[in-house]
């Protein structure tokens, strides 16, 4: 139907016909009382719907979806419990700016209020984790919702936006119309940076001598990782990337120097400390990455590019702000520096490259987690990786080589255990050609494993790869560390035979027991082209290192890897 | 320090809740709120007073304009605006105080708008220091009861916000 003309439909239609103009392909979702009119519409509809087997996973799957496909992702709860269920999804796209439209039903509007069976108020619930929220009151109003919805999630700073559709709203009926514009005067988005300001950031740009450019996930969103390198070469430049910013630069890119921050490589972090000019673009001063704010960059002017102008001197006072479109604000920067005198700089971050490498323990009868994450690395070149939270996601995060961006998808602001697997699904069905591994542990796989059962009835061939030790490791990391080795519940050894759990669902079970098993077992996952499963027994105790205790500042730095 | 921010919003249910769950949640003070609707009925207008440095007040403003509902924000600098807030206020009143009463309402160019065998209630328009001391002359005679609608203002001269 073209837009412009009308139609009668009922609401349950009318949102169908909705997410079709929004180009939507895919839902992800779990039906309910409150659904029954929706769903039976989808009964019939060309949409593709991915049943999940809890709704948690349906909002991790549309956030996987998003972030490897760019374009916004779509789940789908009931009322009470299947909307509730979707909040930590919710969260965790809100935390990492990425624009999913989350629907839920809701009971009858003459019962809300009511304590109604399966009732809960989920606009309120999720006001403080969504971009903006709608209950939808008058049936008439749904496809300008829906239309506005799409709209705020994928413009501006991304997020979710959750719509709560009370049933009464589905089934009555409706001229349908949709609308060609949205208006919303309180919601216009900066994309174009000031251009005095991007003369006065060039100007200090170029007269840097030990220049940084800090990099986040904001690069990813605003499709700015080509600008960035150039812009990098440019000024000659390192960069350094946050967890979300991994991907935006190659690793193997000479300019790269890696993630910053609390697990960040030394050179990283070396370099940060002692520049005189750091360039932040799309990234917002997270303790995770400043450690102690007030030793932050002590000698350094700061320049911070984002598009949301509430990150400008939020944690830390920034010289020169420009607010606008990462990829926009680049470009222009691009025309106006010249190369930085920053030849002695690059020499040096070299040395501390050559004096302080990322390595770890080298042993051929225990398998160690971060040769896991290489072994990976090489067999799978361009695979998308998905993590959960724990050990495992820095191991991945400093020891698989990436090349493109939108490949690695990883829960930075919420540190969700349980993301993984089903984001990794999610990811799978965006980019269906590209190989896709979850890499996760013990217990992260256990908080959403039953999405073994999705990946099997969908054919999801997502490859799993358990950095298994027994351990919830990364609080065990802080026990040992911090607590004087008392692990208090954190020993979770023995919880399931991962490849039994695999093959109950009807997926792949392997096992790696030996460093030689490893890549022969991965191998083997990949080539059956089914959801699989590899249970790799690693070293129990192994921690992540370097790692800056939190509050420190972030050269002050611990070495855990024993050589 | 304090500031005073007239907030435009969008005059729907459920904004109040947002503004003031922003508050909350970001751990800002709010001193006081008033809210109503505006010239344009689908405008509502919020008087927020909010205490912090500049660097909480720019926080506010940024996290205010964040939220989809909210049309505009603007700081009304405190020289430049005029500042009205009402209070109603329940005295105890015997023939004995009564007309001390009336004499302190009339300096402040307040009303008595009820009046019982034992209290008085006195209404007062003013800034917050022209509050504050019709309250502290009429302790004496006891509150028993007050209430303020939390401050509106509007700047001086032509300008809108
Ligand atoms: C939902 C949730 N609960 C608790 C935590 C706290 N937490 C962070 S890492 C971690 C341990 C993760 O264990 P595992 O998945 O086995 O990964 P490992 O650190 O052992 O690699 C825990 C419990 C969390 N991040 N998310
Ligand atoms: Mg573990």
């Amino acid at each position: 139907m073209k837009t412009g003309s009308t139609e009668k439909v009922t609401g349950a239609k009318a949102l169908i016909k909705c997410l079709e103009q929004e180009h939507v392909d895919t839902l992800f979702g779990y039906p309910g009382g409150a659904l029954l009119p929706i769903y039976d519409e989808l009964y019939d509809s060309d949409l593709r719907h991915i049943l999940v087997r809890h709704e948690q996973a349906a909002a991790h799957a549309a956030d996987g979806y998003a972030r490897v496909t760019g374009k916004t992702g779509v789940c789908i709860a009931t009322s009470g419990p299947g909307a509730t269920n979707l909040v930590t999804g919710i969260a965790t796209a809100y935390m990492d700016s990425v624009p999913i439209v989350a629907l839920t039903g809701q009971v009858p509007s003459s019962m809300i209020g009511n304590d109604a069976f399966q009732e809960a108020n989920i606009t309120g619930i999720t006001q403080p984790i969504t971009k903006h929220n709608y209950l939808v009151q008058d049936a008439n109003e749904l496809p300008r919702v829906v239309k506005e919805a799409f709209h705020i999630a994928s413009t501006g700073r991304q997020g979710p936006v959750l719509i709560d559709l009370p049933k009464d709203i589905t089934t009555s009926e409706i001229e349908f119309y949709y609308p060609e514009k949205v208006e919303l005067r309180g919601y216009k988005p900066t994309y174009k940076g000031n251009l005095q300001q991007i003369k006065r950031a060039a100007e200090e740009i170029t007269k840097a001598e030990r220049p940084v450019i800090y990099a986040g996930g904001g690069i990813i969103n605003s499709n700015a990782s080509a600008e960035l390198v150039q812009f990098a070469e440019a000024l000659m430049a390192p960069v350094a990337t946050t967890l979300m910013g991994i991907g935006a630069i190659p690793t193997e890119h000479f300019l790269n120097v890696g993630m910053l921050g609390m697990h960040g490589s030394k050179y990283a972090n070396y370099a940060i400390q002692e520049s005189d000019l750091i360039i932040a673009v799309g990234a917002r001063f997270d303790d995770r990455v400043t450690g102690k704010l007030e030793s932050f960059a002590p000698n350094a002017k700061i320049v911070h590019i984002d598009i949301d102008p509430a990150e400008i001197s939020k944690n830390i006072p920034v010289h020169i702000p420009i607010v606008g479109d990462a990829k926009q604000i680049l470009k222009m920067l691009i025309k106006y520096v010249k190369r930085c005198k920053s030849e002695p700089w690059l020499a040096k971050i070299k040395e501390w490259k050559k004096e302080f490498p990322l390595t770890y323990k080298k042993d051929s009868k225990v398998i160690q987690p971060q040769f896991v994450i290489e072994k990976i690395s090489e067999i799978c070149k361009d695979a998308i990786l998905v993590t959960e939270v724990g050990q495992h996601q820095m191991w991945a995060a400093q020891f698989f080589k990436y090349s493109e961006p939108r490949t690695f998808l990883t829960s930075g602001g919420l540190g969700t255990m349980g993301y993984g697997y089903p984001a990794a699904l999610g990811a799978k069905v965006g980019r269906p050609e590209k190989l896709v591994v979850d890499i996760s542990g013990d217990g992260s796989f256990q908080m959403n494993s039953q999405e073994l059962a999705t990946a099997v009835q969908n054919e999801i061939p997502v490859v799993a790869v358990i950095l298994n030790n027994g351990y919830l490791g990364m609080v065990r990391q802080w026990q040992e560390l911090f607590f004087d080795r008392r692990y208090s519940y954190t020993d979770i050894s023995g919880s399931v035979d991962f490849v039994k759990l695999a093959e109950a669902y009807g997926a792949l079970g392997l096992r790696a027991e030996r460093p030689s098993e490893v890549g022969p077992a991965i191998e083997a996952a990949i080539k059956s082209e089914r959801p699989a499963v590899v249970d790799v027994r690693v070293e129990c105790e192994a921690n992540v290192s370097p790692m800056v205790p939190a509050g420190a500042a972030i050269n002050e730095i611990l070495d855990l890897e024993e050589n | 320090m304090k500031h005073t921010l007239a907030v435009l919003v969008e005059n729907r249910s459920g904004v109040l809740t947002r503004v003031a769950g922003l508050f909350s949640r970001r751990g800002y003070n709010i001193e006081s709120l008033a809210v109503g609707v505006t010239e344009d009925l689908s405008v509502s207008r919020m008087t927020i007073v909010v205490e912090g440095d500049d660097n909480v007040l720019e926080q506010v403003t940024k996290q205010l304009n964040k939220l989809i509902d909210v049309i505009k924000v603007s700081d009304i600098g405190n020289d430049e605006a005029v500042e009205r807030e009402l209070a109603l206020i329940k005295v105890t009143a015997d023939v004995n105080t009564r007309a001390e009463i009336i004499q302190i309402a009339n300096i402040f160019r307040a009303r008595i708008v009820d009046v019982a065998p034992k209290s008085m209630t006195v209404e007062v328009t003013g800034d917050e220091a022209k509050l504050q001391a019709i309250e502290k002359l009429l302790r004496q005679f006891g509150i028993k009861e007050m209430v303020r609608t939390g401050k509106i203002a509007l700047s001086r001269g032509p300008k809108k916000v």
